[in-house]
C-alpha cells in the first residue's frame, strides 16, 4: 500500500518517501559497475626512493608480474621520471597501470633539488587534466588519467629514524600526492628494532607536519580493517619473484643460509597489508582522494594565480567578467608588445646587415680605385720606358746612318766583323744582335717576347726570367 | 597462510568493481526526470505508478477557462526514497499548462529555458574555485505523452520535440493506451517512428548491448528496441484481478493491468527507465547535452566579447585555448610576413658573400 508522508508538495522542499512496492532502481550501483568494467579502470603509482632500493622488485612482487627493468646506475646528473604503462587483466577487469620510477633519487652529491622534478611531474599531469577540462570541445570520460593516485615512498631500513633528504621531500609532496611510507628491504631489521623504527617515523613525521595517506574509516564495510592498519603504518616490506619451496609448498621468498624469508608471511613482513591495503581495499578511494583532494587543490590555486576570483554566493558575475577583461587585455597587450620587439629586432638587424654591407661596398670601391691608381702607375713607368726606348731607337738610328755612311767609306774591314754572330731578320730589319747591344745599353730586363717591338706593346711582359738565347728571345 | 596456486597468481584488482559498488552506494544516487504533455495525459498518473507511489497529493487542477491564457510554469518535487541500502534523490519536473492554451506558440519556451538554466547552474558551478559540493539539477530524462486520439503526430508535438532533442533524452510516449486496440497501438507506433525520422527528431537511442551478452539478453534487447515509442497506461488505483491485488484501472468491459505485458508497455519503460537504462540516461546527459551546451556557450562567449564588452562572463577559461579565428588569421599573416623578411635577409647575406669572393 503506499502511504505517503504527510508532507505539503512545494517547490523545492524534499521529502521522504516509503514505496508501495519494488521500484527497481537498487540495480542503480550494478549499472554504474558495469559501464566502469567496460570502460575499464587506471592506476598510477609513483615510486620513490633511493636507487637499488627494491622499487622495482617490490612492483613485481606486487602485481605479479615481472614489469621490464634494467638496473639503474648511480651516476646520473640528476633525478628523472620514468613512467611505463602496461595492461593488466584479472577475470573481467581490465587496468591500465603505470608505474613512475624516480632515476637517480639519492645518487647525487647535492640532493637540494632532488624534489623538484617529482614535484614537476606530479604538477604536469594535473596541468594536462585541466587543460581537457577547460578545452572546449573535451572528452574527459575517456581521457587517460595520468595523475598520480599513490606515492609510496620507501625509507631506508636504517633502524634509527628518517633522513633528511626523505623529510623534506615528503614534505614537498603530501600536498600533492597521496603518500604511504613504507620500510623497504625489511628483512634487516629485527622485530624489536623495527617496532621502535617505526614509532620514530610516525613521530618524526608528526611532528614535521607531514600529512601521509590515512585509509579511510568513514565506510562501515572497510573501517575495523582500515583502523587497525593505519596502526602498522609505516609498512615493512620485503620484495621478490624469486619461488623457494618451504615445507611443501613454493612461496614466494628470499633464502638465506640462516633462513628464508617469506613474502607473504605476515610475520616475517608487512606485504600482505601493504597488497590488502593498496590494491584490495582502497584503490577506489585512492583515486578519489588524488581527484576530489590533490587535484582540487592543485586547481583552485593555478585559477587563483591565473587571476579569477570565486563569486560570492549571491553571485555576482561582474567581478568575474572584470577579471577575465583584464586578463584579455594583458593577453592582447602581451601579444602586441612581442610583435613590436620582433619588429624592433627585424629593423634592427635589417640596419645591420645594411651598414655591413655598405662597408663592404666601401672597401671593394677603395680597393678597386688602389688597383686602379696602381694600374696607372704601371702604365705610366711603361710608357716612360717606352719613350726611353724610342729614343734610344732613333739613337741606334742615327748612329747607324752615320755608320753606314762610315762604312761605305772602309767596306773590307767591316764584312769581316759581319759574318760571325747569326743574323737573323725581324720585321723592322733589325738584327737580334742589335736588339741585345740596344738592351745593354738600355739596362732594360730581358723580355720574354718574340720581338722588342711586342715587348714593348704588351706592358704585362715586364717579367724577369726571359731568357737570351742566340737566335732571340726566348 | 594457504597459498593455493590461484591466490598465488591473484593480485587482487578484480575487487575494484565491489570498491566501486560499495562507493557508490555509499554515496547515493540522484536522478531528474521531466515529463511534458497536455493536461489530463496521464502524467501524474504515470509517475506514481512508476515509482508506486504518490507524489501528487493536494494538487489544484484548472478548468477551461482559466487555461485559455494559461502560461507554462514549472514545478519540482523532490523526493528521498531508499531501496535494499540504495538511496535515490528523485526530482520529478512538471510542466502543467504546456498545450494548454489556445495560441501555444512557442510553449515550449519556459522549458526550454529551465533546461538550459539548470545546464548553465552546472557550468558556473563547474568553474567555480571550490567545487565541494555541487548540486546536479540537470534534467536526465524528459517522457513527451502524445495523445492517442489523433493518427500520429501532431505539429505541436513535433515542434517540441525538435526543441528539446539536443538538450536532454527526449522519451516519447503514447499515453492513455486503453483507448487502443493491439493493432490500432501497432499502426499508431509505426505512424509516429516513420514521422520522426521523417522530421529527423533525435530521441533517445537504446545503447548497443555488447556482443558477449547471452542471447536471451539480446532479443530482449531487440524487441525493447522495437516497441519504441512505448505505449503506457497509469494508474492509481489499485484493483483485484485474477485473484491478486494489481495496480490497474476497472472498466465495465474487463480490468486493464499496468503491469501486464500484454495490455501494455509500462513494464517495459519501467525495466527501461529505472532498472536497466537510468545510469545510461545520466551518462547521455552529462557527456553529450551539457558538453554541447558548454561547448556553444563558451563559443557564444568568446565571439561576443570580441565585439561587444558587456557580457557576463562568469567562468574562468584560458585565454590561450583555442584562438578564434580572427586571432588566428592575424597569426599566420605575421608568420608569412616574419618569413618573407626572413628571406630577404637571407638572401641579402648571400650576396654580400658573392662579393666578399
Amino acid at each position: 500500500m503506499a502511504a505517503a508522508a504527510a508532507a505539503s508538495h512545494s517547490n523545492e522542499e524534499k521529502r521522504n518517501l516509503n514505496l508501495g512496492g519494488h521500484v527497481g532502481f537498487d540495480s542503480l550501483p550494478d549499472q554504474l559497475v558495469s559501464k566502469s568494467v567496460t570502460q575499464g579502470f587506471c592506476f598510477n603509482i609513483l615510486c620513490v626512493g633511493e636507487t637499488g632500493i627494491g622499487k622495482s622488485t617490490l612492483m613485481n612482487t606486487l602485481f605479479n608480474t615481472m614489469f621490464e627493468n634494467e638496473e639503474a646506475s648511480h651516476y646520473q646528473n640528476s633525478v628523472y621520471l620514468r613512467p611505463r604503462t602496461y595492461d593488466l587483466q584479472e577475470s573481467n577487469v581490465h587496468l591500465k597501470l603505470t608505474i613512475v620510477d624516480t632515476v637517480g633519487f639519492g645518487d647525487q652529491i647535492n640532493k637540494e633539488d632532488s624534489y623538484k622534478p617529482i614535484v614537476d611531474y606530479i604538477d604536469t599531469q594535473f596541468e594536462n587534466y585541466l587543460q581537457e577540462e577547460l578545452k572546449i570541445k573535451r572528452s574527459l570520460f575517456n581521457y587517460h588519467d595520468t595523475r598520480i593516485h599513490i606515492c609510496l615512498y620507501f625509507i631506508a631500513p636504517t633502524g634509527h629514524s628518517l633522513k633528511s633528504l626523505d623529510l623534506v621531500t615528503m614534505k614537498k609532496l603530501d600536498s600533492k600526492v597521496n603518500i604511504i611510507p613504507i620500510i623497504a628491504k625489511a628483512d634487516t631489521i629485527s622485530k624489536s628494532e623495527l617496532h621502535k623504527f617505526k614509532i620514530k617515523i610516525m613521530s618524526e613525521l608528526v611532528s614535521n607536519g607531514v600529512q601521509i595517506y590515512q585509509f579511510p574509516t568513514d565506510d562501515e564495510a572497510v573501517t575495523e580493517i582500515n583502523a587497525s592498519m593505519n596502526a602498522h603504518l609505516p609498512f615493512a616490506v620485503v620484495g621478490s619473484v624469486d619461488e623457494v619451496k618451504v615445507g611443501n609448498k613454493t612461496v614466494r621468498a628470499r633464502q638465506y643460509p640462516w633462513g628464508v624469508v617469506q613474502v607473504e608471511n605476515e610475520s616475517h613482513c608487512d606485504f600482505v597489508k601493504l597488497r590488502e591495503m593498496l590494491i584490495r581495499v582502497n584503490m577506489e578511494d585512492l583515486r578519489e582522494q588524488t581527484h576530489a583532494r590533490h587535484y582540487e587543490l592543485y586547481r583552485r590555486c593555478k585559477l587563483e594565480e591565473m587571476g579569477f576570483k570565486d563569486t560570492d554566493p549571491d553571485c555576482q558575475p561582474f567581478s568575474l567578467q572584470e577579471t577575465y577583461e583584464a586578463k584579455r587585455k594583458e593577453f592582447l597587450g602581451d601579444l602586441q608588445h612581442k610583435e613590436e620587439g620582433m619588429r624592433q629586432m627585424f629593423v634592427s638587424k635589417v640596419k645591420e646587415t645594411e651598414a655591413e654591407l655598405k662597408e663592404k661596398e666601401r672597401e671593394l670601391h677603395d680597393k678597386f680605385e688602389q688597383l686602379k691608381r696602381l694600374h696607372q702607375e704601371e702604365k705610366r713607368k711603361v710608357e716612360e720606358k717606352r719613350r726611353d726606348l724610342e729614343e734610344e731607337m732613333n739613337a741606334h738610328n742615327r748612329k747607324k746612318v752615320a755608320a753606314e755612311t762610315l762604312a761605305l767609306a772602309q767596306p773590307l774591314k767591316k764584312d769581316k766583323d759581319r759574318r760571325k754572330p747569326l743574323n737573323t731578320e725581324n720585321q723592322s730589319g733589325v738584327s737580334a744582335s742589335n736588339s741585345k747591344v740596344m738592351m745593354a745599353k738600355a739596362s732594360v730586363e730581358p723580355l720574354n717576347c718574340h720581338s722588342w717591338w711586342h715587348a714593348i706593346q704588351c706592358c704585362t711582359c715586364l717579367v724577369h726570367n726571359a731568357t737570351w738565347k742566340p737566335g732571340g728571345l726566348f | 597462510k594457504n597459498c593455493n596456486n590461484d591466490e598465488k597468481q591473484y593480485v587482487g584488482f578484480a575487487t575494484l568493481p565491489n570498491q566501486v559498488h560499495r562507493k557508490s552506494v555509499k554515496k547515493g544516487f540522484d536522478f531528474t526526470l521531466m515529463v511534458a504533455g497536455e493536461s489530463g495525459m496521464g502524467k501524474s498518473t504515470l509517475v506514481n505508478s512508476l515509482f508506486l507511489t504518490d507524489l501528487y497529493k493536494d494538487r489544484k487542477l484548472l478548468n477551461a477557462e482559466e487555461r485559455i491564457n494559461q502560461t507554462v510554469e514549472i514545478i519540482k518535487h523532490t523526493v528521498d526514497i531508499e531501496e535494499k541500502g540504495v538511496k535515490l534523490k528523485l526530482t520529478i519536473v512538471d510542466t502543467p499548462g504546456f498545450g494548454d492554451a489556445v495560441n501555444n506558440n512557442q510553449c515550449w519556451k519556459p522549458i526550454t529555458d529551465y533546461i538550459d538554466q539548470q545546464f548553465e547552474q552546472y557550468f558556473r558551478d563547474e568553474s567555480g574555485l571550490n567545487r565541494k559540493n555541487i548540486q546536479d539539477n540537470r534534467v536526465h530524462c524528459c517522457l513527451y505523452f502524445i495523445p492517442p486520439f489523433g493518427h500520429g503526430l501532431r505539429p505541436v508535438d513535433v515542434e517540441f520535440m525538435r526543441a528539446l532533442h539536443e538538450k536532454v533524452n527526449v522519451v516519447p510516449l503514447i499515453a492513455k493506451a486503453d483507448c487502443l486496440t493491439p493493432n490500432e497501438i501497432k499502426k499508431l507506433k509505426d505512424r509516429i517512428r516513420e514521422e520522426i525520422e521523417k522530421f529527423g527528431i533525435k530521441v533517445y537511442q537504446f545503447p548497443e548491448c555488447d556482443s558477449d551478452e547471452d542471447e536471451e539478453f539480446k532479443q530482449m534487447d531487440k524487441e525493447l528496441k522495437e516497441c519504441t515509442p512505448f505505449a503506457v497506461i497509469g494508474s492509481n488505483t489499485v484493483v483485484e484481478a485474477r485473484g491478486q491485488r494489481v495496480r490497474g484501472r476497472l472498466y465495465p468491459w474487463g480490468i486493464v493491468e499496468v503491469e501486464n505485458q500484454s495490455h501494455c508497455d509500462f513494464v517495459k519503460l519501467r525495466n527501461m527507465l529505472i532498472r536497466s537504462h537510468m545510469h545510461d540516461l545520466k551518462d547521455v546527459t552529462c557527456d553529450v547535452h551539457y558538453e554541447n551546451y558548454r561547448a556553444q556557450c563558451i563559443q557564444e562567449m568568446t565571439s561576443k566579447l570580441a565585439q561587444d564588452n558587456r557580457m557576463e562572463s562568469p567562468i574562468p577559461i584560458l585565454p590561450l585555448s583555442t584562438p578564434d579565428a580572427e586571432t588566428e588569421k592575424l597569426i599566420k599573416m605575421k608568420d608569412e610576413e616574419l618569413k618573407r623578411m626572413q628571406e630577404m635577409l637571407n638572401k641579402m647575406q648571400q650576396q654580400m658573400h658573392e662579393k666578399d669572393q
